[in-house]
């Protein structure tokens, strides 16, 4: 476990840059990291990683296909938001632990 | 200290070649892994694993019962191959394994390919193979790319960081 400071606020993070503790997360904490993916992050973004910080609080166990049942976007829309790893990016900006899923 | 450059895979081309459930998903869990890490798959079905990618065929795909020797009796017990060979035996399996795998939340076939697809995974039939079941494009499911040669899959197999690997 590391300390770093992303967006003026010093959390922990894994070795792979996943925040350790999910009630850290700030919208601010969320923005920087997208930076990192070179992305801008629009309303439907915070969609997405609002279900996915309810769902992980909630003990589910987060996959691609649940995320596209969500109601809130489909898995091909999922790759287009979080292009090169939808599941794993969209966690990572959302202050959760890396899926350990594998679908 | 000694760095290691790391070279991270790139590319996969996955054959399946087989047609029995087990195999098929193992394609497609390896492919739509792939896609999910943001790994470019290509999906190449031939021989018997044209099945997974037959209209007609793909919602209806089993495992074998009989000459299985890692098929169990729920709780572990052995399951005679004369018991596998009676007629509903096979499908009644099948659908107990399907059940099962519903339960772990994994898509059913004709889903997985909407995934893979949609993650920008590309599934082709080998010719040859659909020469011989005299399978024509459009028996194929509607997500198929092409139907292609063995020297047209090598092509797509070109550049530094693909893997090919055969189910």
């Amino acid at each position: 476990m590391v300390e770093k400071i992303i967006a003026g606020v010093t959390v922990n993070v894994n070795n792979e840059g996943y925040l350790e503790n999910p009630a850290q997360w700030t919208k601010d904490i969320a923005l920087e990291i997208a930076k990192e993916y070179n992305l801008t992050l629009t309303e439907k973004h915070f969609q997405v990683i609002d279900y996915l910080r309810k769902a992980h609080l909630n003990g589910e166990t987060l996959t691609m296909r649940k995320v596209g049942s969500s109601g809130i976007v489909d898995i091909k829309g999922l790759y287009e938001l979080f292009p090169g790893g939808p599941l794993k990016i969209s966690s990572k900006i959302a202050g959760i632990p890396k899926p350990t899923s594998c679908v | 200290m000694e760095t290691k450059e790391k070279f991270p895979l790139k590319k996969v081309c996955i054959i399946c070649a087989k047609g029995a459930i087990e195999d098929v998903y193992a394609a497609l869990v390896m492919a739509n892994g792939a896609v999910m890490e943001g790994i470019e798959a290509k999906l190449f079905f031939t021989f018997f694993g044209l099945d997974a990618i037959t209209k007609k065929q793909m919602k209806k795909l089993k495992t074998a019962t009989v000459g299985n020797p890692a098929m169990r009796m729920p709780g572990g017990l052995p399951f005679p191959t004369l018991l596998g060979g009676i007629p509903g035996v096979e499908a009644g399996v099948s659908a107990m394994m399907k059940n099962q795998m519903a339960k772990l939340d994994i898509p059913t076939v004709p889903e997985f390919f909407e995934m893979i697809t949609a993650g920008g995974g590309e599934i082709y039939a080998c010719k040859l193979a659909a020469d011989m079941f005299k399978l024509k494009k459009e028996d194929l499911w509607e997500g198929v790319t092409d139907i292609i040669t063995v020297g047209q899959f090598y092509e797509l197999a070109e550049g530094q960081g693909t893997q090919i690997i055969f189910v």
